[in-house]
């Protein structure tokens, strides 16, 4: 038997029910998802079954893992972060903005760290060799992009607007729109990739990656919103989306070279 | 909710992670990820291995972070991991002389990686180690672990973590093969699963 969407909503719904239960009875908010979430059926051989071995940073401060790596002018071009300048042509599709801050849990900014992104393209097809879907390739597009984040922890792309994808999880299977993020921290504990989601997409309940977040407040956490003080006269839509580093940094020690 | 207010002293929640999904090759991995020793240098090590599932079957979309000190046990706040060519907008790769500490390698068909380093210095209380981060489809939160690397047997007899995970430690320490050369596989389920680490 073919694995439908019935058979996954029943999953995804049991799965949030456990998850009300265990917040019901006093456990913890779950603000990132179980790595054992059978729903999304690549997970089921590729999650840890023995119980993490817990690092307590405060008693060893010299942890190298409490130091990130460093990135730099370098290691971004000039174009980087406008994914609608690296071909020739322009690509196809609604030019969208998309800007926030990259924050520690204190709310304070992570400066100069490297945000990266890469997505389908507006016919949600990504230009990876391995890619089945055949939707249409944008030779003015590729989806990859870079940048550093200011001194106040700001980013912004210039981008497409990504398509929503089949994908083989199970029949009809459709993943919503979404940029996959990849994040630095000021500590590699802090380390975070992720994907962001538009507001108000349909697929959103029927998605098993968007549900592994069991927690309703924190999936909303996943979906930028529309900013029109973002938007570009003539030229793009804008979203906004801050992002928050789990984690624990180093307080900051100036450390001689 | 996506403006995180900051103005009020409780701490803002996290941002979810994701998978890395299958389609990051093109986007993460550069020219040069695995080549993060400088040319050379006299303290280069290979490390290499599999990355396995739970059926002991390779994993070929991994992706594996390591990030570790310099042999004198300070921590590198060089950028240049990888850099850019203005010119072509493609990767330049390392320019062989600074060490960054940082490298990047998909797993190839196989589900096998490598990476030329250079062998970390101690810091703290423990042996000297490389931080190590997976990302792979399929995994909703990636995975940290250490690569401990043998020859200090004192120091590995008395590190925190290594006595903390009793008879699982084998699996924090590569396998000596000569040359320079140590085996560091990454099982992330069923039998010989690796100790992975959440940081408080
Ligand atoms: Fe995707």
């Amino acid at each position: 038997m073919p694995l439908t969407q019935a058979d996954i909503d029943v999953e995804i719904a049991t799965e949030h029910a456990a998850y009300a239960k265990r917040v019901a009875d006093g456990a913890p908010v779950e603000h990132h998802p179980r790595r054992d979430y059978a729903p999304y059926r690549s997970s089921v051989l590729r999650h840890p079954r023995q119980a993490l071995v817990a690092i307590d940073t405060a008693k060893d401060p010299e942890l190298v893992e409490l130091h990130s790596p460093a990135f730099g002018e370098r290691d971004i071009t000039e174009t980087d972060d406008d994914l609608t300048r690296h071909h020739r042509g322009e690509p196809v599709g609604e030019r969208i903005t998309v800007s926030g801050r990259l924050l520690d849990r204190a709310g304070r900014p992570v400066r100069s760290q490297l945000i990266e992104i890469w997505q389908a393209n507006s016919a949600g097809r990504y230009a990876h060799q391995r890619e089945q879907h055949d939707a249409p390739l944008d030779p003015n597009f590729t989806g990859v992009g870079r940048t550093l984040t200011d001194a106040e922890g700001r980013y912004h792309f210039t981008t497409i607007q990504p398509g929503p994808y089949p994908w083989r999880n199970h029949v009809n299977a459709w993943r919503p729109a979404h940029i996959h993020f990849s994040v630095f921290g000021s500590a590699f504990t802090q380390r975070l990739v992720t994907q962001m989601y538009f507001p108000n997409d349909p697929l959103f309940p029927y998605d098993p990656i968007l549900q592994s977040v069991t927690d309703d407040a924190a999936r909303q956490r996943l979906v930028a919103s529309y900013d029109h003080g973002l938007s570009v006269p003539e030229f793009s839509l804008g979203y906004r989306w801050d992002i928050v580093l789990d984690g624990p940094a180093a307080t900051w020690i100036e450390e001689g070279r | 909710m996506t403006k995180i207010d900051t103005s009020g002293p409780e701490h803002a929640p996290p941002t979810p992670s994701h998978t890395v999904g299958p389609f990051y090759g093109y986007a993460l991995p550069f020219r040069g990820g695995e080549e993060i020793a400088p040319l050379g240098h006299p303290d280069t090590v290979t490390v290499h291995g599999y990355v396995l599932d739970g059926a002991g079957r390779p994993v070929p979309d991994a992706l594996v972070e390591l990030w570790g000190p310099r042999p004198d046990g300070t921590v590198p706040r060089v950028d240049g991991s990888m850099r850019r060519d203005p010119a072509t907008g493609g990767h330049l790769g390392r320019n062989g002389v600074e060490f960054t500490g940082w490298g990047r390698i998909q797993t190839d068909a196989d589900g096998h990686w490598y990476a030329r380093t250079l062998r970390p210095g101690p810091r703290g209380t423990g042996a000297p180690y490389l931080s190590v981060c997976v990302f792979a489809r399929g995994l909703l939160v990636h995975l940290f672990t250490r690569i401990y690397l043998p020859g200090d047997e004192t120091a590995l007899a008395t590190d925190p973590l290594l006595t903390r995970v009793g008879d699982r430690r084998g699996t924090l320490i590569a396998g000596a093969e000569g040359g320079g050369t140590y085996r560091f596989d990454i099982r992330l389920q069923g039998e010989g699963e690796t100790v992975f680490l959440e940081y408080r």
